[in-house]
This record gives structure tokens, C-alpha cells and sequence, in this order.
């Protein structure tokens, strides 16, 4: 099947020049990218540079306004997901989507599985032929496991075998890594470097650009929908890919401000939620910006949920400016000065079906009335106010906020609560899964934050993060504090002994 | 105010408003005894009781819960009613017992979905029953009607020679008061968060649990106070009064462009919905239509009303779409079977 070639292997899957509108906004011009056997290929790009409309015209479902799509040299056209598909291309997006009560095997096989006599499913050969996937991706899961259950990473594995089952020689892994803990990843390398030595061509995209050099080998980036460059990561520095994608030198992208730390502003004491956390005692101090490290599933997460009001918590007690906190109830918690920009922005942290003015304007149902009504005047300077203060880009402030970007709907969260006047601000994975031109401006903010005295609560799983921000660094481990380092003391090694339970710092 | 969620609600609520127009329009030229004021003071008379409880329903809908126990209560309501004036209660002091009781079914169905956690719509299915079957325990199959005329009067006069029923100005006043309550306070704008996302609204702060017992037991307050006003606008308290009352709220509400699925919608559009409704149910009683055929009518309207303002939704998001699709593309893969 392969072309003979003088320039080493001929790419399995190319775009020449590909050009696509969405009304007067031009997503892709002229975009040229090559996908060779047996490479990872990384595709580079702040939010909204066109990696997703590109993915979309690879994947089938965009059809280009002009250019061509190549496949072997041969110029195709795909009429929907389904052509993509039967030419062995395969997209594995970042959150699977199985059928949770069909097994492993009836996922990968569904609607074609080998069948016996009358038609019946023959699940044997399903499993067997499961199980043969698996032990070529080189993972063990058990192929009659139900998949509900089944964490993200061994979902994506499932994903990743089904498009085998589908004889891809073409995957493209839309920010795969974007909600796995350490070791997923790890394993998923090792999936995707097995892949590649079986010839398969990868397309990889990644917002952590440390994970773009550990696995990749060529790397094509996108600004604005235009075409930058495309060439090998060999030789390249993080900075490098940085100036490619935002097009200027980023300032820092983590300016912590020296900062002295002023009274507590946050106290939790002896907290334990039964089974999920036990005896989490910690402070924050006007002006620190404290990190709270760990694992995915360590309880950090819980403690922030257990502490705003959420969920509530079987003991201990939490103040927050010198005033007790009651258990379960955020109403309370925002009173007395306490915020928090959850973790999930899609599902917790926004109404998707509300306006920008509105999602902000939820924040402050308590303080935009006169004379028992909404204010509505008053409702929308605050909004107008915070979202341009956030540099939030929009058309309208009437926009759904599920017309923003995933960066600039983190902004409309931290719009949402900074507009509140916090005293303590928690941020759960303030960064995760948005642009590096975003991060730096949100890390800015926080920054800016502290200096402005407010307590900072930084949950993250980005360690360079925890490291570039805090001042402190709290580690978790299966539900219990394990270490507290000073910023002086913390590095990659102090902070994930102490996550993985290896040594008390 | 170009909240896109509110505007396509809007254009939804525009086309019930602009039908109900038409209706009435096509009424008085083509239906024979439409136009006078007696008829339509029945028909208004007649519509009031949907009217009165698609008042909370609509805020209950709009938070993405429903009650269907509403007609229960109020037959319940007007049992109590009738067996209380057959022990000899003076009225004044047993529409106050009533309604206390609206309020204790309401308050039942609030504690079960909230505390309990259970759907709204199980739950008021078994209240549904329940609270019919205490009526039938109460009253017997007894008809109660020797009620006060003054009551009576009020209830199911008209306001002189007008075709606007007494009744219709208290009725006025609530409908001021859930406009308000819905889409002018704090409240209200909690109850589209809560419909919209409960998660999210319960990041945001919101009191859900609250909110919602609040509602259901408004509910149940003025399904009570339906109850009232059905025994004596017809004179009549039974067991079985506004029995399959609820089918047509919801379909009214449903009609009236709120989501089904919460977090969307207008009062207005709900009251032009029940109108629409109450306006068609009269114009077929007037062309001999069966009340088994209007029952079909009602259940096929549900369907539609299910079904428009989805398909308006739809057309709107295409027509946004062509006009200017910058938007980022959701990114949900696109499975193919």
C-alpha cells in the first residue's frame, strides 16, 4: 500500500492547504499538516487557533471549503464520521462515551459482533477477539467487565481498542491526558508508544506542553487558524513552542508576587468526612496563595466541597474570617467571605443555558435586589463590570456562556466569584484544560489576588503550578494531610513523595 | 435583555400568544354563540381553575419538577369542604381548615422529593391516589351543594353585565404576583438556575432543597384554594371534583413553551397556553365535540406541546447557526451507529 518515497515514508494521511469558514470566521487557512507511519505527531495551539475545526475536517465531520484531504497520496473526500472511520482514521476524544452497562467486549463490538448460528451473539469469539486487543495494547483489563465503573484512562483504553477493532492506522487523541492522574498517563504513553512502533500515525493534543516532548517526535502548530510551522521537537525548548503558539515571548507564565502573609483567614480544623477524608486540619493567611497537592482521588477536591458547604462533613469545624462555618450549607460559606471555583466549570461551575450576565450574575441573587426585586441595571453593570476586568472575550454579555471558549468560561467563573468580594478564594484546577495565553493571565490573577490580601486555596494537579504558585505547598494521601513545604523546600520530588505516600516530608 | 435562552421562549411564547389569537378571532367569526358575554364568561369561568394551579405549576416546571397530585388536593379540598359544612362549620371557618390542609399535601410531596431525594413525578403519582382516595373516605359519594349563596355567587357570577367572571380579579392579582415572583426576583431567577442546573446552582449558593419545598407547598396551597373555588363555582363538592385536572395544567404549561426538562419558559407563555386550551375545550363544547373527544384533544395537544417548542428551539439554533457559526463547535464526538 505504501507509496516508494526518497524522503523516507510517505505520509498515511495529509491535508494540503485547507481552508474553512464558519460564516465570516475564517477557522482554517490554508492549514498543511502530514501524518508519516509510526510517528507522534503533536498539534500545537492556543484555545480557538483551529486545532478542534482541523481535527473535525480529519475526522470527517467538517467537509473543507478548498483544499485537499490525502490519503496514501490519494486525494478522498470524506461524507461524514463514518467514511473517516472505514479509512481507518480514529478520533479518541477526552471523555469517552461507553454504554455503562455493556461489558468491555460489547463496547468495542457494538452493533457488529461475531455472531452464531440464527443470529445469536457468539460471546466467546467477542471475548476472545477483546481480549486479543487488549494483550496488543499491552494493558489487562478483564473484557466482561461492565464499563460503568471503568476510570477515564482504562475508558480512553477501551476507545483506543475499539478503534484498533476498526484496523486504524490513524488516531488522533483530542486532549487525552486532560483528566488522568500521573500514572494513567504513564500507562497511556506506553499504549501510544506501542501503537507507533506498530506503525499507526498519532496525532496528539495536548494542552501540557511537558507531555508533547515526553511523547511526541514532530510537531505542527496553529495561531488563529493559520498554518505556523511544522517541524521535529528534537532541538526545541518549551519556550520555543510557546513563542509559536501565542506569536510574542510570554511574560512569566508564573508570576508569584512576594507577598507577607497577614492574619488567617481561613481555618479548618480536625475535618473528617467518613470514608473520604479524615482529621484535615490547615490554615490560609490573608495574602498566601496555598497549593493543596495529590493525587487525583487523594480527597483534595472533597475537603474544598466539605469546606464550602456542599457536601457535609461528619466532624471537625471550619471558620472562615473568624466566623464558624455551618455544616452543608454554601449560603453561609459566601456570607462570610469564602468562594469556590470548583473543578468541573461545565457541569458546576456554570449554568450552560444562562447568559454570561446571568452565570456571573448568580453570584450575587443577595446583593443585586432593591426592594425585594432583581435589580436588573445593577445586575448587569456588576456582570459587565467583572467580565471586563477578567478581559472575558465575548460578542454580548447576553451570549450563552456555552459560546465561550474553555478558557474564557474559567474567566466567567472567576468573574462570577471574584465579583462576591472574596475573603478566601478556593480554585480547584483553575488552569485545567484551557490555553497557556489563558493561564498565565489567570495565574497573574490569582497573583494579583493575593497581593490584594485575599487567601488563596490552590487545588491542582499541575505540579509545575503548585510549584510556580504557592507559597506553601499541602500534600494529600488517601484522605489524610501528609505534608506541609514551604515554598523554599518544595520540589517535583518532596511534593509527589509525600502524594504517593513514599516519605513524610 | 437578549438572554438567547429567553429569547427563544420568546418566540415560542409568540406563537401561543398569536395562536391563541387566531382561535379566538376564528371563534367569533365561524362558532355560533361564541362572542356573547355569557359564553365567554364560561369560558373563562371554566378555565380559571386550570388557570389558578398552572400559576405554581409553571414555577414547579420551570425548576424541573412537576406535581401531579394538584387535582387530588383539590378534590380532597372540597370534600374536607363538604363534610365540614355538613357538620355545620360556619364557611369562614372552613375554607381557612382547606387551604391549611393544601398546604400539609403540599408540604408531604415537598418533604418526599427533598429530603428523600425521590423524582418528583413518582412521588405525586402516589399522592395522586392517595390524596383522592382520602377524599372518597371523607365524603363518601355524597354531592355536597346547599353552600352560602353569597359564595356561590361570587364564584360563578359575572361582574354586571361584562363577560369577566368575579372571580377573575383575584385571579388577576395572583397571576401579577407570580409574574413577579418568577421573573423579577432573586427567587425566580434561582428556580431557572435550579431547572437549568441544579449542580451548578448549588455551587452558586442557591438553597435547593428549600426553594423546591417552598414550591411544592405553594402548590399544594393553591390547588386547595382550586379545590374552593371548583366546589362552589359548580355548586357541587364531591369526592371526584377536578379529577384529571392535572392532565390539562400540564399540558397548558407544557403548551405555554416551559420546559419540560426545567430551566426554561415564561408565565405569560403558560397563561396564553391555558387559554388556548380552555378556548378550544369551550369552542368543541359548543360544536357538540364528546368530552372523550376533548380528552383526545388534550393528550395530543400535550404531545405537541412537548414536541413545538423543541422543534422552534431547533429551527432557532439552525437559523443562529447559518447566520453566524463562530461558536465553537460542542465537542461531543459524533458516533456513527
Amino acid at each position: 500500500m505504501t507509496h516508494p518515497s526518497t524522503t523516507g515514508p510517505a505520509p498515511v494521511l495529509a491535508l494540503k492547504d485547507i481552508s474553512k469558514s464558519f460564516g465570516a470566521v475564517r477557522a482554517l487557512r490554508d492549514v498543511s499538516l502530514e501524518l508519516l507511519p509510526g510517528e507522534v505527531h503533536a498539534l500545537a495551539g492556543e484555545n480557538g487557533a483551529g486545532k478542534s475545526t482541523l481535527i473535525k475536517t480529519l475526522a470527517g465531520v467538517h467537509r473543507p471549503d478548498a483544499g485537499q484531504v490525502l490519503l496514501d497520496g490519494e486525494p478522498v473526500v470524506f461524507h461524514g464520521p463514518g467514511d473517516a472511520r472505514d479509512a481507518g482514521i480514529a478520533v479518541i476524544y477526552q471523555e469517552p462515551t461507553l454504554f455503562p452497562d455493556l461489558s468491555i467486549a460489547e463496547n468495542i463490538f457494538m452493533g457488529r459482533q461475531p455472531r452464531r448460528a440464527l443470529g445469536r451473539i457468539d460471546h466467546k469469539a467477542t471475548h476472545a477477539a477483546t481480549a486479543a486487543l487488549m494483550q496488543r495494547l499491552g494493558v489487562e483489563l478483564d473484557p466482561d467487565r461492565p464499563a460503568r465503573g471503568l476510570s477515564i484512562a482504562d475508558q480512553q483504553i477501551v476507545e483506543i481498542a475499539k478503534a484498533l477493532s476498526f484496523d486504524a492506522r490513524v488516531l488522533i487523541m483530542d486532549e487525552p491526558t486532560a483528566a488522568l492522574t500521573g500514572s494513567e498517563v504513564a500507562r497511556l504513553f506506553g499504549v501510544v508508544r506501542t501503537l507507533r512502533e506498530q506503525g499507526a500515525a498519532v496525532l496528539f493534543i495536548s494542552h501540557r506542553l511537558e507531555e508533547i516532548f515526553a511523547i511526541c517526535q514532530r510537531v505542527t502548530t496553529l495561531r488563529d487558524g493559520a498554518w505556523i510551522a511544522s517541524e521535529p521537537l528534537a532541538g526545541m525548548s518549551e519556550d520555543d513552542l510557546v513563542r509559536r503558539m501565542v506569536g510574542r515571548d510570554l511574560e512569566e507564565l508564573y508570576p508569584k508576587q512576594e507577598v507577607e502573609a497577614g492574619e488567617v483567614a481561613l481555618s479548618v480544623r480536625r475535618l473528617t468526612r467518613e470514608g473520604v477524608f479524615t482529621d484535615v486540619s490547615f490554615e490560609v493567611r490573608r495574602g498566601e496563595i496555598v497549593g493543596l497537592a495529590g493525587l487525583v482521588g487523594a480527597g483534595r477536591t472533597e475537603v474544598a466541597r466539605a469546606v464550602f458547604g456542599v457536601d457535609r462533613w461528619d466532624a471537625g469545624e471550619v471558620e472562615v474570617d473568624g466566623r464558624k462555618l455551618t455544616n452543608g450549607a454554601p449560603s453561609v460559606a459566601m456570607a462570610a467571605g469564602l468562594a469556590l471555583v470548583p473543578e468541573d466549570r461545565r457541569a458546576q461551575g456554570l449554568v450552560m443555558d444562562m447568559s454570561i450576565e446571568r452565570n456571573i450574575g448568580l453570584s450575587g441573587l443577595r446583593t443585586t435586589v432593591r426592594a425585594g426585586l432583581m435589580d436588573r441595571r445593577a445586575e448587569r453593570s456588576r456582570s459587565l463590570d467583572w467580565a471586563v476586568r477578567l478581559q472575558v472575550k465575548y460578542a454580548r454579555i447576553a451570549d450563552s456562556v456555552a459560546t465561550l471558549s474553555g478558557g474564557n468560561q474559567q474567566k466567567v467563573v472567576l468573574a462570577k466569584w471574584l465579583a462576591t468580594g472574596p475573603k478566601v478564594l478556593i480554585v480547584d484546577e483553575p488552569t485545567r484544560g484551557i490555553d497557556v495565553g489563558t493561564k498565565a493571565e489567570v495565574h497573574r490573577l490569582l497573583s494579583q489576588l493575593a497581593a490584594d490580601g485575599v487567601a488563596v486555596l490552590m487545588i491542582s494537579s499541575d505540579l509545575p503550578e503548585i510549584l510556580g504558585m504557592a507559597d506553601r505547598v499541602l500534600v494529600m494521601h488517601e484522605g489524610r494531610l501528609t505534608a506541609e513545604i514551604p515554598r523554599s523546600d518544595a520540589t517535583e520530588e518532596t511534593v509527589m513523595a509525600a502524594a504517593t505516600g513514599r516519605a513524610a516530608a | 435583555m437578549a438572554d438567547t435562552s429567553l429569547t427563544r421562549a420568546i418566540r415560542w411564547d409568540t406563537v401561543v400568544g398569536a395562536l391563541l389569537i387566531v382561535v379566538l378571532l376564528f371563534s367569533f367569526g365561524f362558532v355560533d354563540g361564541f362572542g356573547n358575554a355569557l359564553n365567554l364568561s364560561f369560558l373563562i369561568g371554566n378555565t380559571l381553575p386550570i388557570a389558578l394551579i398552572a400559576l405554581p405549576m409553571t414555577l414547579l416546571v420551570v425548576s424541573g419538577e412537576i406535581d401531579l397530585s394538584v387535582a387530588s388536593t383539590a378534590g380532597l379540598s372540597g370534600a374536607v369542604m363538604g363534610a365540614l359544612w355538613n357538620q355545620g362549620m360556619t364557611i369562614e371557618t372552613i375554607i381557612p381548615i382547606c387551604l391549611l390542609l393544601g398546604v400539609v399535601c403540599g408540604l408531604v410531596n415537598g418533604l418526599l422529593v427533598t429530603r428523600l431525594g425521590l423524582p418528583s413525578l413518582a412521588v405525586t403519582i402516589g399522592t395522586l391516589a392517595a390524596y383522592r382516595g382520602i377524599a372518597q373516605i371523607v365524603l363518601g359519594s355524597d354531592a355536597v351543594t346547599d353552600f352560602p349563596s353569597q359564595y356561590l355567587d361570587f364564584a360563578a357570577g359575572r361582574i354586571g353585565d361584562t363577560f369577566l367572571p368575579k372571580a377573575f380579579l383575584p385571579f388577576l392579582v395572583l397571576l401579577v404576583i407570580a409574574v413577579i415572583a418568577l421573573h423579577a426576583t432573586p427567587f425566580g431567577r434561582s428556580l431557572f438556575a435550579i431547572g437549568a442546573s441544579e449542580e451548578a446552582a448549588r455551587f452558586a449558593g442557591i438553597r435547593v432543597k428549600r426553594q423546591k419545598l417552598i414550591l411544592f407547598t405553594v402548590t399544594g396551597l393553591m390547588a386547595s384554594l382550586t379545590g374552593v373555588f371548583w366546589a362552589l363555582h359548580y355548586a357541587s363538592a364531591r369526592y371526584d371534583n377536578a379529577t384529571g385536572l392535572e392532565l390539562s395544567v400540564v399540558a397548558a404549561v407544557l403548551l405555554g413553551g416551559i420546559d419540560f426538562d426545567g430551566g426554561k419558559g415564561t408565565l405569560g407563555g403558560a397563561i396564553a397556553g391555558v387559554f388556548l386550551l380552555g378556548a378550544l375545550q369551550n369552542v368543541m363544547s359548543l360544536v357538540n365535540v364528546s368530552a372523550q373527544s376533548q380528552i383526545v384533544v388534550t393528550g395530543v395537544l400535550l404531545v405537541v406541546s412537548v414536541l413545538g417548542p423543541r422543534v422552534a428551539r431547533q429551527l432557532a439554533v439552525a437559523r443562529a447557526g447559518r447566520r453566524a457559526a463562530a461558536a465553537p463547535v460542542s465537542k461531543a464526538p459524533s458516533p456513527t451507529p
